[in-house]
């Protein structure tokens, strides 16, 4: 299964991208954290490592390592705004439950 | 719901520790307020997508304004509403030369001149809070939460006093000033000048009222105020004042006065703005005896008519130089700060006096701000791009704890940069747990027994709560020479136990690329043997739970219910020791479900013995 981005979220991240003047894609991953489980990383990528997979959504490269791939199957990442706020959203079909505002998850 | 932001590789927060952190300029005219976010610098909007805030604040009947909505008031109710309260912040009367041309009432206060209000007796230090709290209020919006940290700008020559009453006011408005930051150096930031070669520069910043220029020397990445100068009754308004004489005098007007001169100031502030894109700007304006006005000021007329207003700006920046013994050619860059300096005539005169184009690409009115969030960003540990990169050293493998079920929690990821502090809070497993076993770990895989063992030491003395109620912060703290401390501190009685471990001690670089190479071999296996592990803790948990409320309350049930649960516990105990993720949740659900009507039992009891031998109208 694949990991897809929304087209919103696709722009967004290519937006940033020119922004920042650098990297090849954006990384997505997970951690273990706390009580509550796993915790979402969203980060820029400088590097595809060699033991990474690869996905390409709308135009952009999104790269995960192997290890957080299992929770990540089938993710869309979505961009949202809420008020002033702003930014993105995971929709995991992996997650069991999470905590209260969505930072931390079960699988 | 959080959203998220794009953070730098290796760089995404713990869940809930994202540090939010802000730069404030709080400015005599205006104030903005921004942060770093995804990576770059921006400035943060208000609803109305303005990001300028007017630095003036209106004690009304009801309530209190601040921005546009005192501005807007400002006219018909003077000596109510503030403006350019920074010209008061740590300063006595004595210190005023002239507090005619306050339009409100000063008395004399301890320590600092004070405002006479509808509100009563405000401090400067007051109305600046108020003015932050719009900007902290505005950047939790924007933000999603409270603020962890802020840095808010401050003139150059601001002297000890103002200065503290500039951090007394961010205090006021709750929010946590990380530490205050010359508006030259800030500005200085924002154009990277910090990671730029060394040499000196100058910061020409023409606001609205006030025009500053500083000279600074950058060395080793600190940047140092040699010298500051400046005309506090010089600013981009005067440059509106000449426009609106020259419109009365070619259009052969009387002295205007109230809702007609306000109404020819903006039209000629608004001609100006169009002047620095175009060559000409029209002024136009029905007056309220219905006289028309119906002027053209070209580019030319109004660089001519400006003149003595430019040349005064290079009167203090001569001086400045003089002072830090430099000559125009000395200085390596010119940046400009303040809406003023969008004007051609000032750019011009700047660049012929130092003999080079000034630095311009950044919005002159947000320049200060970004420079502030950019410091504010990295004083709270949310580390900006290439940043010296090559001086820090990291962590090779990351540093955690053994938690239930003997997996392991990562607490300091590997390739943080040293040195790092980490925190995170655990809690008790067991009622009345007066004790608790750290075991630090090292290694990327799931399961202590696939990592590295560092060091095991015991927190006593906690004080006996249900389990869950103990909250234990546990620290890392890996120092410059990485040296690892870890501490336990129970958080309700500061008990607290620590160890000292050298991580790296003893793993060679093959070692540590063995250890991550079996991490990524395992990945699914680690998943999957997480996923068991922590259905087990759960399992355990319930299977004590029962265990305990059967001991207390086991006369409710009868034989046949009794005997249902027992079933269910004893499935739940075989469960838990073979290696089935599938059968243990079955297991836990069924004496989930075994013990729902027990469990509703055991609450009326308890609910009963509560209210006891009381009577039920006492209970009302």
């Amino acid at each position: 299964m694949a990991i897809t981005l929304t087209e919103s979220a696709a722009s967004h991240v290519a937006a940033f991208l020119s922004k920042r003047g650098k990297g090849v894609g954006l990384r997505l991953g997970v951690r273990t954290s706390g009580c509550s489980g796993l915790a979402y990383k969203l980060e820029y990528a400088d590097e595809v490592r060699p033991e990474d997979r690869e996905f390409e959504s709308h135009g952009v490269r999104v790269i995960v390592d192997p290890k957080s791939l299992p929770y990540l199957e089938g993710l869309e990442l979505d961009f949202a705004k809420e008020g002033l706020n702003e930014g993105f959203k995971f929709n995991n079909p992996n997650v069991k439950d999470q905590c209260g505002c969505g930072e931390s998850f079960n699988v | 719901m959080t959203l998220f932001q794009i953070s730098e590789p290796d760089e995404s927060p713990l869940p809930h520790a994202t540090r939010r952190a802000v730069g404030i300029d709080l400015g005599t005219t205006n104030s903005l307020v921004a942060t770093v976010r995804n990576g770059s610098p921006v400035v943060l909007p208000d609803l109305e997508g303005r990001t300028l805030l007017p630095s003036v604040v209106r004690y009304g009947e009801h309530r209190v304004d601040v921005g546009h909505t005192a501005l807007a008031r400002a006219t018909e109710d003077p000596g109510n509403t503030i403006a350019s309260v920074k010209r008061l912040m740590g300063r006595g009367i004595r210190d005023l030369a002239d507090d005619r041309r306050y339009p409100y009432r000063l008395v004399e206060g301890e320590g600092m001149v004070r405002l006479a209000t509808r509100s009563g007796i405000k401090s400067p230090v007051e109305v600046s809070a108020e003015i932050l709290r719009a900007l902290r209020q505005r950047a939790e919006g924007s933000l999603g939460g409270a603020i962890d940290g802020a840095v808010v700008t401050v003139p150059a020559y601001f002297d000890d006093a103002q200065r503290q009453a500039t951090k007394d006011a961010a205090k006021l408005a709750g929010l946590p000033v990380l530490r205050l930051l010359n508006e030259p150096t800030a500005a200085a930031i924002a154009y990277g000048l910090d990671n730029a070669a060394e040499g000196t520069y100058a910061v020409f910043d023409l606001g609205g009222g006030t025009f500053d220029i500083s000279i600074l020397r950058l060395s080793r990445g600190v940047f140092e105020v040699l010298a500051t100068n400046g005309d506090s009754a010089l600013g981009g308004d005067d440059f509106d004042h000449r426009v609106f004489c020259w419109a009365i005098e070619a259009a052969g007007l009387p002295p205007l006065e109230g809702a007609d001169a306000r109404r020819l100031l903006t039209r000629s502030c608004e001609a100006k703005e169009m002047l620095t894109g175009h060559d000409a700007a029209p002024i136009a304006a029905t007056l309220s005896d219905g006289t028309r006005i119906d002027l053209t000021l070209t580019a030319e007329t109004f660089t001519a008519m400006t003149r003595t207003l430019v040349a005064k700006t290079l009167v203090p920046v001569k001086r400045a130089l003089h002072d830090a013994k430099l000559a125009p050619a000395d200085i390596k860059g010119v940046v400009l700060v303040g809406g003023a300096t969008r004007m051609p005539q000032i750019r011009r005169a700047v660049a012929e006096f130092f003999g080079q184009p000034p630095l311009t690409n950044l919005n002159p009115d947000e320049v200060v701000a970004v420079g502030a969030a950019i410091q504010a960003n990295k004083l709270v540990g949310n580390r900006e791009h290439d940043d010296d990169w090559l001086l820090l050293d990291v962590i090779p493998l990351s540093l955690g704890i053994e938690t239930m079920g003997g997996l392991a929690e990562k607490i300091v990821p590997r390739n943080s940069t040293i040195p790092v502090v980490r925190a995170q809070d655990f809690t008790t497993f067991k009622d009345g747990q007066t004790a608790m076993a750290l075991h630090v770990v090292q290694g990327e895989r799931e399961k202590v027994a696939d990592c590295r063992s560092l060091a095991r030491f015991e927190l006593r003395g906690i004080p006996p709560m249900v389990a869950g109620a103990a909250r234990i912060r546990v620290s890392f703290d890996v120092d410059a020479d990485g040296l690892l401390s870890v501490s336990a501190q129970e958080q309700t009685t500061g008990v607290e136990a620590s160890i000292v471990v050298k991580p790296s001690y003893g793993l060679s670089d093959a070692e540590i690329a063995r250890m991550l190479e079996e991490s990524f071999a395992h990945a699914a296996d680690d998943a999957g043997a997480r996923a068991l592990a922590e259905t087990r803790v759960e399992a355990e948990r319930i299977a004590g739970a029962t265990e305990s409320a059967l001991a207390a309350d086991g006369d409710l049930l009868d034989g046949e219910e009794r005997a249902m649960i027992d079933r269910a516990l004893a499935a739940v105990r075989t469960a838990v020791a073979g290696d089935d993720r599938s059968t243990l949740s079955a297991a836990i659900d069924a004496l989930n479900e075994a013990t729902a009507g027990f469990a509703a039992r055991r609450m009326n009891r308890s609910v009963a013995r509560v209210l006891s031998g009381r009577r039920v109208d006492a209970l009302g």
